[in-house]
Order: C-alpha cells, then sequence, then structure tokens
C-alpha cells in the first residue's frame, strides 16, 4: 500500500508542476479582471498586451522578435491580419491571407523609400479572400526607416489606420531602446577592451632594474629573471580572447612574483592553497594578478619587516572562491569605497577598482569584489567566479599538468 | 552478525570521509612548490574520483543480490553500468567538456542558448537525481538493519544527516580526494574479502553445481520469512514449520508440501534439510514489491534485458553527478582519458559482485525467501569462513558499503542542491546552497521511509531510464546534430524522459501487476528512448527556422581540439 502511494505522489509531481505552470501562464489576465470600469479593464487590458509584446522587440527586429511579437500585436489592433517586414522581406504573417505576402512586398518598396505611410487596396483572385486592404506604417529609427508594419482587413477602415500609426510608432520606440540596448552592450565590451591587461609601467621599470642588479653579480639568475619576465609580458600583452583560465592566470601570478620576490628577497613570504577542481575555471583575462599586486604594494609599504601573503582557491559547487589575503597596513575602508565607486583616483595603479567593474561586467553585479580591511589590519579580497557563464570561455589549452 | 567489528568499520568509514573531504587540501604551499601547487587533475585521479563517486550501493551490493536471486542472467547489470562509459566515451566526453558547462542544465544553456531549456533540463536532473538517492538510502538502511538489527529507516536517516552535514557545511571541497579514495575503499573492501572467500570455496572442494542447477542447501538451515510469500515448487517438499502455512498454524511440525504454490504468512520459519533444492518465492501476491520487476522479467525475459541494456548504455551519460567531474579535466583530450581510465577503475571492479553473487548461491540460498538478497555480500564472510576472521572481513565489506551509500548520496546530493540553488530556488543574496542541500536530500529520504523495498539495483535501473531518454537524446543530438532547435530539444526532453519518468511512477505503484504491460512499464528504455529522440528530431525539423544563430560557432568550439582553436583565434 505505501508503495502505491509513494507511487501516486510521483506520478502527481508533473501534474503539479503543469498546473504550476498553467497558473503563472493565466495569472497574469486573471488578476486584472475584477478591477475598475469597463473602461478602465479595457485599458489595462490593452496596456497588458503591450508590455507582453515589447520584451521580444528590446532585442532588435529579427525573425525570431517579430514572430514573438505579432501575435500580440494583432491582438493590440485587432486585426485579420499584420506583417512585420524588415527593409528586404517580409519577417513574418500573423493572421489569414498569407497569399499575399509577395504582393505586399512589392507595394512595400515605396514606403520604406519615403518613410510615409500609406494604405492600398489587395488584389485578389481568391472570391472568398478574408483581406482587401491593408494599411503600410513605416518603423523609423532615428529617421532611418527599419521596416514596416503591415495591418489587413476586409475593407477599409480609417480607424485602423490611425491604430497602426500609433503601434508602428509604439514599435519604433521599442526598436530605438533596442538600439540602445546595443550600443550599451558594445560600450560594455569596448570598455572590456580598454580595461584589460593594464599592467603597471613601474613593474616594467622595477623589474629590468632588479634584473641590471643580477646582471654581473650572478648572470645565472639574471637569465633565469628576464625568462619570467619575458613569460610574464607574454601572457599580459596576448591579444587573442577576453578570457582566461585560473590555471594560466595562476601561471603568469607566479611569473610575476619570481619578480617581485628578487626585488624583495626574505621579506615577502606566499604560500598557496589551491583546489585542483577550480583550475579549469574560464575567468577575465587578468583579473587576479593586480589583486595579488595590490597585496604586495599593501603587505610592503611602510613596513620594515616581513609580509605574508596567502592565496586560496577552493570549489564552492557551481563556483570557484578565490581569496587574496596580506598581513599589511590595510586600508581606511571608507577610502576603499570612494575609490571603488570611481569618486577619488587611487595613489597608484588601477587595480582593484578596474578587476571590480570587470568582474561585474561580465557575471552581474552580485559578482563584485568583496574586501574586508582596517587600518593596519592587512587586507582579505575575495572573489567568486561561476564555473559556468553563457560567452565565457577561455581560449586556448591549460597549460602545464 | 556480529556488529561487534562492523559498526566501528562504518563509524571509521564516515570520519575518514568527512577528514578527508574537509582537511584533503589543507595543505598550503609555498610559491617554490607553485607547479606542484596549481597541478591539475590527472586522468587517472579523475577516474577514480568519477568511479568512487558512480559505483553505488547498486553495484556493491544490489549485482550480487541480483546474481544470487536470478542467476548470470543479471550479469548484464555489470555489463551495462561498465558499457555506459564506451558510450560516453565515444560520444560526448570531450565536445561535452570542451563546452565549458559545468552542470547538464549548463550544456543546454551553452548549445540552444534558450532559458526555458535550461530549465527544464534542471527539472530532469533534480528528477534523476532523486530516484537515485532513494536506492542509496534504502541500501543503507538495510546494511544497518543486517549489521546492527536496527530499524529498516534508521541507516537512511544516518546517510542523509552525515552527507547533509558535509555537504551543507563546505566539507566536499576537495571533493576529487574524496571520492578517488573512496574508490580503493570500496575496490579493497570488496576484493580482500573476495579472496579470502575464494580460498574458503577452494578448501571446501570447490564445488560448482549450484551455478548451474538451482541452488540447494549445503547443510539444515532455519530460514525467518520477513514477508509473506507464495512459493512455486516443482516437486513435492519436505520442511519443519513454524507458522502458517497455506492458512493452517503449525507449530514445528514436520510437512509434506506437494508441488504447486503455497501461501507462507509474515513471520514463519521453514527448517530445509541438507540437499533440499531452494524453492522459488512469488513475492507478487505480497505487500510488499521488491520482485515485481523481477516479474516482469520472467515473462520477458528477451525485452526486459534490452530494455536493460539500453537504459544502462544510454543512461550513464545523463547522471547529474558524473557529468559535473569531467569539468574537472583540463581539456578534451583529458576527459577522453579520464573516460578510459574510467573504464578500466569500474570494469575492474564489477568482476568482484558476480563472485559474490555466485558464491551466495552456493553458502547462503535461503536469502532469495527473506527477501533480503541485497545482504548477501554482508553475509558471506561470516557464513564461510566465520570466527574473528569472518567478523573482521565482513566489518571490512560494511564498511566499503557505507562508502557507497556516502559517496554516490554526497555526489548526487551536490549536484541536485546546485540545480536547485541555480535554477529554482529565489535567489536572495547569497544563493541558498544549504537550503537546497536540505531539500536535495528531504524528498529522498521521505520517499524512501514511505516507500517498502524495490531491490537496489533495480530502482537504479529506472533512474537509469529516465536519464537515457531525457538527457541521452539533448546531450547526442545537441553534439553531433546541428538542426537541433530549443522547442525540439524541450519537446523530446518532456515526452522521452517524462514517459518514462510515469512508466516509472507506474512501476513503483505497482499499477498493472503483470502481463506485456507491466513489462513495457518496468523496462521503459526500450521505447521511451527512441520515443525520446524521435520527438526531438521531428520537432526539430518542423521548427527549423528556431535554429539558435550561432550554432555553427559552437559545434566547432565542441569539437574542434583547444590548441586549434586558439591558432584559429590568434
Amino acid at each position: 500500500m505505501s508503495g502505491f502511494l509513494a507511487g501516486l505522489c510521483v506520478a502527481i509531481l508533473p501534474l503539479l508542476a503543469a498546473g504550476f505552470w498553467l497558473g503563472r501562464r493565466t495569472a497574469g489576465s486573471q488578476a486584472l479582471g475584477g478591477l475598475g470600469t469597463p473602461v478602465e479593464h479595457a485599458t489595462f487590458e490593452t496596456l497588458h498586451t503591450a508590455s507582453l509584446a515589447a520584451p521580444p522587440l528590446r532585442a532588435g527586429l529579427t525573425e525570431e522578435t517579430a514572430r514573438k511579437s505579432a501575435r500580440r500585436l494583432r491582438t493590440l489592433l485587432g486585426t485579420d491580419a499584420l506583417c512585420l517586414s524588415d527593409q528586404k522581406q517580409v519577417l513574418v504573417w500573423d493572421g489569414v491571407g498569407g497569399h499575399h505576402r509577395t504582393e505586399v512586398m512589392e507595394r512595400l518598396a515605396g514606403p520604406l523609400e519615403t518613410g510615409r505611410g500609406e494604405a492600398f487596396r489587395l488584389t485578389c483572385d481568391t472570391p472568398d479572400c478574408p483581406v482587401r486592404w491593408a494599411v503600410v506604417a513605416p518603423l523609423t529609427v532615428d529617421d532611418r526607416v527599419h521596416g514596416a508594419l503591415v495591418a489587413c482587413a476586409p475593407r477599409e477602415s480609417a480607424v485602423l489606420v490611425r491604430a497602426a500609426g500609433e503601434v508602428a510608432r509604439w514599435v519604433s520606440v521599442q526598436l530605438e531602446l533596442a538600439d540602445l540596448d546595443q550600443s550599451r552592450t558594445r560600450l560594455i565590451e569596448a570598455e572590456i577592451k580598454a580595461l584589460r591587461a593594464q599592467i603597471s609601467p613601474h613593474f616594467i621599470f622595477n623589474s629590468l632594474a632588479v634584473i641590471a642588479s643580477f646582471v654581473r653579480t650572478d648572470p645565472e639568475r639574471a637569465r633565469e629573471l628576464l625568462l619570467e619576465f619575458a613569460d610574464f609580458t607574454r601572457y599580459s600583452f596576448r591579444r587573442h580572447g577576453d578570457f582566461t583560465t585560473l590555471a594560466d592566470e595562476l601561471h603568469a601570478i607566479d611569473h610575476y612574483l619570481a619578480l617581485v620576490r628578487a626585488r624583495f628577497g626574505d621579506r615577502l613570504s606566499v604560500t598557496l592553497q589551491i583546489a585542483p577542481e577550480v583550475l579549469p575555471v574560464a575567468l577575465p583575462f587578468l583579473c587576479l594578478q593586480p589583486l595579488v599586486e595590490n597585496a604586495v604594494k599593501h603587505g610592503l609599504e611602510g613596513k620594515t619587516d616581513k609580509c605574508h601573503i596567502q592565496i586560496t582557491a577552493q570549489d564552492a559547487g557551481a563556483e570557484a572562491l578565490v581569496v587574496i589575503e596580506d598581513d599589511g597596513a590595510g586600508m581606511d575602508p571608507v577610502l576603499l569605497r570612494r575609490i571603488l565607486a570611481g569618486e577619488v583616483s587611487p595613489s597608484g595603479g588601477i587595480g582593484l577598482s578596474n578587476v571590480d567593474d570587470r568582474l561585474r561586467q561580465v557575471y552581474g553585479d552580485s559578482y563584485g569584489l568583496v574586501i574586508e580591511t582596517a587600518l593596519g589590519a592587512g587586507m582579505k579580497i575575495t572573489a567568486r567566479l561561476p564555473k559556468y557563464q553563457p560567452g565565457v570561455h577561455s581560449a586556448g589549452r591549460l597549460t602545464g599538468g | 552478525m556480529n556488529s561487534s567489528y562492523s559498526v566501528p568499520a562504518v563509524a571509521l568509514v564516515v570520519v575518514a570521509t568527512v577528514l578527508v573531504g574537509a582537511f584533503g587540501l589543507r595543505i598550503s604551499r609555498t610559491t617554490s612548490d607553485f607547479y606542484v601547487a596549481s597541478r591539475t587533475v590527472g586522468p587517472r585521479l579523475n577516474a577514480a574520483a568519477i568511479s568512487g563517486e558512480y559505483l553505488s550501493a547498486a553495484s556493491f551490493l544490489g549485482i550480487a543480490g541480483l546474481v544470487l536471486v536470478q542467476g548470470p542472467d543479471m550479469l548484464w547489470y555489470p555489463v551495462g553500468y561498465t558499457a555506459g562509459y564506451l558510450v560516453l566515451l565515444l560520444f560526448v566526453a570531450a565536445p561535452l567538456r570542451r563546452s565549458g558547462a559545468y552542470t547538464l542544465p549548463d550544456f543546454a544553456e551553452a548549445r540552444l542558448a534558450s532559458q526555458a531549456v535550461r530549465r527544464l533540463a534542471g527539472a530532469f536532473v533534480v528528477g534523476v537525481g532523486w530516484l537515485y538517492l532513494l536506492p542509496q538510502l534504502q541500501g543503507a538502511g538495510l546494511t544497518l538493519t543486517v549489521l546492527t538489527g536496527a530499524p529498516e529507516w534508521l541507516g537512511g536517516v544516518i546517510v542523509a544527516a552525515v552527507v547533509v552535514a558535509t555537504v551543507a557545511a563546505g566539507g566536499m571541497r576537495s571533493i576529487t580526494f574524496v571520492q578517488a579514495f573512496q574508490y580503493w575503499l570500496k575496490l579493497t573492501a570488496l576484493l580482500v574479502p573476495a579472496l579470502f572467500l575464494i580460498l574458503a570455496w577452494q578448501g571446501d572442494g570447490a564445488p560448482s553445481h549450484a551455478f548451474e542447477e538451482p541452488a540447494t542447501f549445503r547443510e539444515q538451515r532455519v530460514v525467518k520469512v520477513a514477508d509473506t510469500l507464495d512459493l512455486t515448487l516443482d516437486q513435492p517438499l519436505t520442511v519443519t514449520v513454524t507458522g502458517t502455512v497455506d492458512g493452517r498454524p503449525h507449530d514445528d511440525q514436520q510437512l509434506r508440501l506437494p508441488a504447486g504454490t503455497h501461501h507462507i504468512d509474515k513471520g514463519t520459519r521453514l527448517t530445509f534439510a541438507k540437499g533440499t533444492t531452494v524453492p522459488a518465492a512469488d513475492r507478487r501476491t505480497g505487500d510488499g514489491m521488491s520482485t515485481s520487476l523481477a516479474a516482469g522479467r520472467e515473462d520477458r525475459p528477451l525485452y526486459a534485458t534490452y530494455g536493460l541494456i539500453l537504459a544502462t548504455f544510454l543512461g550513464t551519460m545523463g547522471l547529474p553527478h558524473v557529468v559535473v567531474r569531467f569539468y574537472t579535466s583540463p581539456h578534451g583530450v583529458a576527459a577522453r582519458r579520464t573516460t578510459v581510465a574510467v573504464l578500466g577503475l569500474i570494469g575492474c571492479f564489477y568482476l568482484l559482485p558476480p563472485v559474490y553473487g555466485a558464491l551466495g548461491r552456493l553458502y547462503a540460498p535461503e536469502l532469495t525467501l527473506t527477501g533480503d538478497a541485497d545482504a548477501a555480500v554482508l553475509l558471506l564472510p561470516e557464513r564461510m569462513i566465520g570466527g574473528l576472521g569472518g567478523d573482521l572481513l565482513g566489518a571490512l565489506v560494511a564498511g566499503g558499503a557505507f562508502a557507497a551509500f556516502l559517496s554516490t548520496a554526497s555526489g548526487l546530493t551536490m549536484a541536485v542542491a546546485g540545480v536547485l540553488t541555480q535554477d529554482v530556488l529565489p535567489a536572495r543574496g547569497v544563493r541558498h546552497f544549504r537550503l537546497g542541500t536540505v531539500l536535495a536530500m528531504c524528498v529522498p529520504l521521505a520517499a524512501s521511509v514511505l516507500v517498502g523495498g524495490l531491490p537496489v539495483a533495480d530502482a537504479v535501473g529506472l533512474a537509469f531510464a529516465v536519464s537515457a531518454s531525457s538527457f541521452c537524446p539533448l546531450l547526442v543530438l545537441g553534439i553531433w546534430w546541428r538542426r537541433l532547435t530549443p522547442p525540439g530539444a524541450a519537446a523530446g526532453m518532456l515526452v522521452g524522459g517524462g514517459s518514462a519518468f510515469l512508466a516509472v511512477a507506474a512501476t513503483m505503484a505497482g499499477l498493472p501487476a503483470r502481463g506485456p504491460l507491466h513489462a513495457l512499464l518496468a523496462w521503459p528504455a526500450l521505447w521511451s528512448v527512441p520515443l525520446g529522440f524521435l520527438t526531438m528530431v521531428v520537432v526539430s525539423l518542423a521548427t527549423a527556422s528556431r535554429v539558435p544563430a550561432g550554432t555553427a560557432a559552437i559545434l566547432a568550439r565542441f569539437h574542434l581540439p583547444e590548441e586549434l582553436r586558439a591558432e584559429v583565434k590568434a
């Protein structure tokens, strides 16, 4: 009996899920039902339909988005057939009379050229064709004609001309917003490109000076350091791909630390604790090295004794957790907040805020750096890196192994 | 069974698991060891981890139990469990790794760029995970009952508590080491006693008749019938009975039962004389359902065998806890090498359970009557060797069995909890991974307490069938067919996986008790997998305009080796 019960429970689960889904689908229109006068109700309905049609259009005018929004737009206009076209072809024909596609496209040439609306009769051989007349309203973004909205009806109707014009204007606004979205994305991409790979010029001078100091006393060491320098700069200046793997980034950090240790000797000690599971995680290129550079700077600043830096990479389910900790001078949290907010430019390097910006742009605002610090208490920086994020792929293969 | 050794052994395994999980990586290194500190997981270590996570209670206890009850036909189980990795190696391993996906929903999103398909895949991950967790908890309950006589539900609760505690506390940070450790522990726990058992068998004159003939009792044995059952006799049987047979009470009376079917009540003690053939038990009329699948198999053995082969061959690639381990491989080629190593390690392990099953037929044939056939592995050392040696070996096996529950259950719980926190539970600031962990374990725990015993290996077979009918089409077509569309993938998963899921539910509820329909529902893979593929293909072709825009680039990334890709981009 208990077996039967359990089986029943399992069988009911999909039904519950389907019910939940249906409920979610229908909740929108249900909730609007009993509110206000019939006029207000109709207004709500219209606004609701319009709001449903908007999201697809925000991705621009393509076959896919046109298909998704056309049904809602037709409901909005209350016509028998609605057609959306771009400059060259009919993107979608929603409703009856699909055989007019080619004819409509031929008649669209004029309005698409001039950007002015037009109404015309449709010629049709089919005796009982449901659409006899069409009104064209162009879709314009920044005074350029992107496409046209065509509403078809059995007979002429001034109301439809007006309504089609209004809807076309509304769609145009959505397309303008889409354009804006696109330029914002492009801006972010440009910003990421501008932000990447900014190794500090001081580091290059210092490294070369250190290497120079070893050239006579310890030529072998100097040669090794020069090779480390070459490896590090090759990694920093590489041009393909915006993303790297945690393993590669850690190797770059190793080269960097070798050069720093040559300069500071015993004053700097570094320990690592790295879970091998997270080494293949893809992350924005050069986004941990600046954190280590920052830790070195803070650790040795204003101190003559030793500094210890701890680098930890942990596996945490669908994320990797990278922690970089130093026991140096620390920083005033208020000042740090202002630096991260871009109000004050930091004294040297653009490390922290740059990394924070890039992480937020790539993974979303909940993935910014978490920094714990106080004056004289060292600094602990935590970065969370999702193991999978759409669009984030490391170029190239893991080194070493 | 003597529990004074096995309980400490089980406790030791639990403690060792927690310790390796928590401290496996607490070794700090200085920069001079940088290359050691940042070494990626090699194929062999990763393969041991995958094997450790994969070898569940079904493999450790279930296969031996099935071979014991049903004979060599059941060897298809270990073959199927192993060969699944061959399919994975040939069609999925490297492209899946190159896709950069961590979980199956990630793969769906990476390939089809659709949130809806992602959520659907997430739902199936949770479903398969729960189905697979259920037998793990039941197996734990059974083990603890056999070892200490504790109530059936206690073992499941203990495993659930340990797993939830370690996973929620972040104790599985060094999961690769834990799982690799578990693999070697399980192998040792089966291999060492098996060697001693074979020696004992040799010392016994290496009797081998039981492998071909129906099992017989080698000495006088008392059997306590735990569940009401029907005995089917081919020939008359003389037996001493205390309890109720065919509705008549007896008290220590010798009884000669004529050929035919006899109804034996719960709690009856039967004493069989030496040399008696072990009668076939039929539990169909009883309350339990432990042999409901076996019934379908007897009716249509060929269909059942093919259903099993298809489910295990194609289901392995869709197991959520196996897929996430491939992410650890540094690149596609390493993922392939890992799979080859997994084939070796698992193949090696699966030689052992049939040995226990065969020896069980010889030395513990009464287990077929008591319905505790899954306990054969645990009982054999005591039965065949006895004394201190038998107790110690028994303790080792018990420890290994608990390692099996812990490793598979923790891997599954992490996978299910990951999907729950990412795709189901509302995100509130930092995501509630702990809440997800508890939820991931609660449902199967409640089910395992509610549901009686479905044989462990059969229950796992059902999880494989659902996985094979939903994820196998998604992965294979997603990787190898450029015209797959999001609606096609969603429809295929819903139709294939959904129908397999409903069949499983009907089987668990015991709806059609026998006949062809029962066989169809108990072994759904043979029709649900082709159905899933067909739906996916047909709906994709019908919605040809919805092929995602970047498909060509995505497939190039799946199939091109990483170095080549870097050169192309540079």
